[in-house]
């Protein structure tokens, strides 16, 4: 059995999400796609399984080209896929997870189906009760599930998307070895990663995507820094001169820990000075998203202390921190950034609100305008932040930032922007730090992290396994760091 | 408790059957129905009107069904294709659907019109006690205990009513798995609509003869109550139902003697609605549920995750 | 929260359309068109009298309508209005037969009575959503009906007639607790008063309040509003409080002012008739008065349809049906045809 992608390609409007991909897998072949977050892995993926359909090229399954307009055709050719957050019914039974959607020629006959289930279970040595319920079971076993199902509905293909990201690491052994068991056994699989290490343990070939583009194929195990080259954009990231820290201390993290739905953080020392700006590496969900939420307060530190201005904030709610000059940017900005049906005005409005109980709309508009040409907005007050690019909305919501901050906590901070943009946003935000604010950031731009940082706070898997200064090190250190290689 | 008084509970709760399995199955299916008092009216009064005109129960029935499903389909469509909020259309129907029975159904007032025709099925209705509760109704009530046996049968031991449930549950697992969502969301909420019509017919044709201004007396908005107090389950939803025609004769029992309990008696599934709300935010009720299985699908009663959304491919 | 962009053109189209459906079913029941047209307008404001008597409709539809807005903008569907109605009704009627004063003292205790009233009655849907997870659609749907067994049992328990226990309602309020009126009429400018002060605060608020603006946020994207520093809960909360409490003044103005006396039906299904107005309104404040005004015009008006022309009096209530659902359904498909748009746009990039 051999299946074949051929020149795939994939807009979304302007973005070329995936360009020109091509990829070939045997039976019996695990196959990485590796590539960082925003390669065109998971569009690929997509349109492999069904939901999405491609603009060019074609998809052959043992010489015959393969119509995959839905799920249901994906399905049908028997190609399976396993997303992150697995598609389980928690409300229904093992046994009815498998039966509810299942095509015509499964009949609704429970009792079959259980022995299935406990005969899957005991040949891969998954643990369930065939009696119990999904949301029972943990992620990993609705993984386990998920893999049995699409087994038991006779997928030869298996598409794993992320599959170790919600996972503990025992349940990672055991999903390795099933992985190995279905591949012994003539399942082609395909398994999506930005995690280097996994990739290398357990797959016997690997594509690297980049930016939308094939970057190349390597047969495994091969050199790591190798493939993280490839992975990431190679850099001639010059130092920018700054320096606008001083001795004094601002923020001291004690050991904090830190848990939230899927990411945790632990065993984080730091002391953050004044006007210092720290930068935080990783491969997404390696922990920086709960780090710079617990610190703001919105996520809560089940360990350790946080202490600022000479007090013990642990448990201080968020309401009080952005009080005491704390600041939190989230990199999704049209869901927990900006408000879709504000006009900017509007959203300026709300940073009068908390000033004064009344509004004055002729100096709120007034100001609007003059921030939207400060920061080169491209729209009107009364814009919306959905007729806004990317971009113009990362400007809006630098542009609402109130003055005189203590510490400013920002997720990608310039995603999105071009460079001219990027450069200029730093520059704000520099300023800033002048007056002594201090500014903690993740990024998945390793320039970016070089060019602007003092420190760099490299995580990977929920702990820091790197402190480095910005100008003592460089992009493929960082890279390997985040890959978990170095540390 | 005579045996006639029970027979006239089940012959009363009838109406309600029809009414809070239909808006049950549709609300499985994720679709919200607000519209029921509205719908229940309306088909209520066309019944009657097209079985006066006609003479044929047949025609009236299917008349009343049509009218439900209409309603209904009118929420789904509005939902899926324009993406409006299904709450919004409900309420603006139900609103739409009393005023136009009233107006349409106005030359019909007190009119003595058909009904639907004792049917006591021999042999059975002999048994002592229960064979007059039972088995001594009309067709409408026998069809209802079918109902209620099928429905049940159907959710829980057929792979239709699994996808059903799967759908209203989580549409993109469903739409991962190859299910047509939205199609499926029509079907089901024609189906529903269609029954809570016959449910309106089975009022004007058999519990209270005829048609009049406010002739169905909140029964849709009682339906919605009772479909959340059942748990979305088809038994325990007909339980509430005939537990409520309980209520309804007990408190007309009660009347000469204690007149105020009698009137407030009636409203008793609302706060019952909200008790059952509360209850499934309660750990303590969860956990007990998941202990006792068979019982506890019968304590526990989630609504459907994904009701009241609309679902497009992304 | 629904955000209809009201493209004028579209309103406009709904307003034709809905006329046309009005007028078919006039045709089908032989009822003259231009006739009943002709009435709507002199029924409702033809004379003073009858100006006045669709006032005194206009008032709770537009306190109800108004509350409505207050929650809707944060992102609420209360749909326990109606409950409300009936508490502030309640408040206002313990006060009427309980305090013995001189008019303004016994009406301003009322006003407070059933503002606190319908505030309670709002912050228990509060409660029971934030606290107890319940929706509000059904929590605000359950206690309309406590609140109709609440005040049916006081109309014929404890507040019952002498010697009758019926459901007619209770005895009329002493003299001092009515709504003064203009000569000869049944019109009370108090209530209106009322019913315009408190449309003027609402859309003093929204415009220009922080509270409104941050409220309208809260309502928008509750998860970006927390971001931003707004106590989300409790912006929600306090609209549930105020929301009930301007429902309240719709109680007290069908208690004190209509009716005189407290009855079973006093909410007079304003509260979903408002939900309508709203609906229509696209959620403007702004737009809240010409058609609550229009709404009024239309009850008005079938009261005399029903005399002169033998249509039935709930012809009035289809005509309001039938405009709201006909706006709906276009803004919904206008909705629908720029998504398609769209759509066909970035394919073509």
């Amino acid at each position: 059995m051999s299946l074949e992608l051929r020149n795939i390609t994939k807009h979304f409007g302007p973005v070329l999400a995936n360009n020109n991909v091509s990829l070939e897998i045997q039976a019996g072949e695990i196959h990485g796609l590796l590539g960082e977050n925003g390669a065109g892995k998971s569009t690929l993926v997509k349109i492999l399984s069904g939901f999405l359909t491609s603009d060019d090229g074609e998809i052959e399954l043992d010489s015959n080209v393969l119509h995959l307009s839905s799920p249901y055709d994906a399905v049908n050719a028997g190609i399976g896929i396993l997303h992150q957050e697995p598609l389980v019914f928690l409300p229904f039974t093992l046994v009815d997870n498998f039966l509810a959607g299942s095509p015509k020629k499964f009949k609704f006959n429970r009792k079959s189906v259980r022995l299935a289930i406990e005969q899957i279970s005991k040949e891969f040595g998954f643990d369930f009760d065939t009696n119990s319920i999904a949301s029972e079971l943990t992620i990993g076993e609705r993984q386990q599930l998920e893999i049995s199902r699409l087994l038991w509905l006779g997928a030869r293909i298996l598409i794993l998307d992320e599959p170790t990201t919600a996972i503990s690491s025992n349940q990672r052994i055991r999903l390795f070895e099933t992985i190995k068991k279905l591949a012994d056994a003539g399942m082609s699989v395909i398994f999506v990663s930005h995690k280097l290490e996994e990739i290398q343990s357990i797959c016997d070939k690997v594509t690297i995507l980049r930016k939308g583009e094939l970057v190349g194929t390597r047969d495994l195990p091969c050199d790591s820094s190798e493939l993280v080259e490839l992975m990431f954009d190679k850099s001639i990231g010059s130092q920018l001169e700054f320096n606008t820290k001083t001795g004094k201390s601002k923020l001291v993290l004690k050991n904090i820990a830190s848990r939230e739905s899927n990411s945790t953080i632990t065993n984080v020392d730091c002391e953050i000075l004044e006007g210092e700006i720290v930068g935080i590496a990783g491969l997404e969900g390696a922990g920086q998203r709960v780090l710079l939420r617990a610190i703001v307060g919105l996520s809560n530190c089940h360990e350790g202390d946080i202490e600022f201005a000479g007090n013990f904030i642990t448990n201080m709610p968020y309401e009080k921190r952005i009080k005491n000059g704390f600041y939190y940017l989230p990199s999704d900005r049209e869901q927990e950034g900006l408000i879709s049906g504000f006009t900017i005005a509007e959203h300026f409005a709300l940073n009068f609100a908390n000033k004064k109980k009344t509004l004055n709309w002729a100096s709120i508009r007034t100001y609007s305008r003059l921030m939207i040409e400060k920061y080169s907005i491209k729209g009107t007050i009364d814009s919306t932040p959905e007729s806004l690019s990317g971009g113009n909305q990362q400007r809006l919501l630098l542009a609402l930032m109130p003055d005189e901050l203590s510490v400013i906590l920002m997720e990608h901070p310039t995603r999105g922007l071009d460079m001219e943009s990027a450069s200029w946003v730093w520059e704000q935000l520099l300023t800033r730090t002048r007056f002594g604010t201090s500014i903690i950031y993740s990024s998945s731009d390793l320039d970016e992290l070089m060019i602007y940082s003092d420190r760099i706070l490299v995580c990977f898997s929920g702990k820091i396994v790197g402190v480095v200064n910005a100008n003592q090190t460089n992009t493929e250190e960082i890279g390997l760091m985040m890959s978990g290689v170095l540390s | 408790m005579s045996p006639e008084i029970l027979a006239i509970i089940v012959s009363y709760a009838t109406p309600l059957v029809f009414a809070v399995i239909g808006e049950t199955i549709t609300e499985k299916a994720g679709v919200v129905n607000l519209s029921l008092d509205g719908s229940m009216l309306l088909s209520a009064m066309t019944g009657f009107v097209i079985g006066y005109m006609t003479g044929s129960l047949y025609l009236a029935v299917i008349a009343a069904a049509s009218i439900g499903s209409i309603m209904a389909l009118t929420i789904a469509f509005s939902s899926i294709v324009f993406r409006l909020n299904q709450i919004a259309v409900g309420i603006v129907l139900t609103l739409l659907g009393t005023k136009l029975a009233a107006f349409l159904g106005q030359d019909f007032v007190r009119k003595p019109g058909p009904y639907v025709q004792n049917l006591p099925i021999p042999v059975l209705e002999d048994i002592p006690y229960i064979g007059t509760i039972i088995f001594n109704q009309n067709i409408m009530v026998y069809s209802s205990y079918l109902l209620i046996i099928f429905t049940f049968w159907f959710i829980f031991y057929t792979k239709a009513g699994l996808n059903l449930q799967a759908i209203g549950e989580r549409p993109e697992a469903s739409f991962s798995r190859g299910l047509q969502v939205n199609k499926l969301r029509y079907l089901y909420t024609g189906i529903g609509g269609a029954l809570v019509g016959i449910g309106g017919a089975s009022f004007s044709l058999d519990v209270k003869l005829g048609w009049s201004d406010g002739h169905v007396v909140n029964f849709g908005w009682i339906s919605l109550a009772i479909v959340i107090f059942g748990g979305w389950h088809p038994i325990r939803a007909a339980f509430g139902c005939y537990f409520f025609a309980f209520l309804q004769v007990f408190a007309l029992k009660l009347q000469p003697i204690l007149p105020r309990l009698s009137q407030v008696l009636p409203i008793m599934p609302f706060p019952l609605m909200i008790i059952t709300l509360l209850l499934i935010n309660y750990k303590t009720v969860q956990n007990f549920a998941d202990k006792y299985q068979f019982i506890g699908n019968l304590i526990k009663g989630r609504a459907p995750s994904a009701i009241g959304t609309s679902f497009w491919r992304q | 929260m629904i955000k209809i962009d009201l493209n004028i053109i579209y309103y406009v189209a709904a307003l034709f359309v809905a006329i046309i459906l009005v007028s078919i079913l006039l045709l089908l029941f032989n009822v003259p068109i231009f006739e009943t047209y002709k009435l709507l307008i002199i029924g409702s404001v033809g004379s003073i009298d009858k100006l006045g008597d669709t006032l005194m409709i206009w008032v709770p539809l537009t306190l109800a309508s108004t509350s409505l807005i207050m929650t809707f903008k944060a992102g609420l569907w209360n749909i326990g209005v109606e409950g409300q109605i009936v508490a502030g009704a309640v408040a206002t009627s313990f006060v009427a037969r309980e305090l013995h004063a001189p008019t303004p003292v016994l009406l301003s205790a009322m006003l407070i009575a059933s503002v606190l009233g319908g505030a309670l009655w709002g912050g228990l849907v509060g409660v029971l959503k934030i606290k107890g997870g319940v929706n509000e659609i059904f929590g605000g749907l359950g206690l309309d009906f406590v609140a109709t067994g609440m005040i049916v049992y006081l109309v014929i328990g404890p507040w019952s007639r002498k010697g009758i226990a019926s459901t007619g309602g209770t005895e009329p309020f002493q003299s001092t607790a009515w709504f003064p009126t203009l000569e000869g009429m049944r019109l009370s400018p108090l209530s209106i008063v009322i019913g315009v002060v408190v449309l003027i605060i609402v859309i003093f608020i929204f415009s220009k309040t922080s509270f409104g603006v941050k409220l309208k946020a809260t309502g928008l994207n509750p998860l970006a509003a927390y971001r931003l520093g707004i106590p989300t809960s409790r912006y929600l909360f306090s609209a549930f409080l105020i929301g009930g409490g301007i429902a309240g003044l719709a109680g007290l103005t069908q208690a004190a002012s209509m009716h005189h006396r407290l009855v079973p039906a006093i909410s007079g299904g304003y509260g979903f008739l408002g939900i309508l107005v709203v609906l229509l309104s696209g959620f403007r404040p702004a737009l809240i008065l010409p058609i609550t005004f229009l709404f009024s015009m239309i009850s008005m008006g079938s009261v005399q349809w029903q005399l002169r022309l033998g249509l039935h009096s709930s012809f009035g209530g289809v005509f309001q049906g039938i405009l709201v659902m006909t706006v709906i359904l276009l803004t919904g498909y206008q909705l629908y045809r720029r998504r398609q748009l769209n759509f066909k746009s970035d394919r073509n990039k």
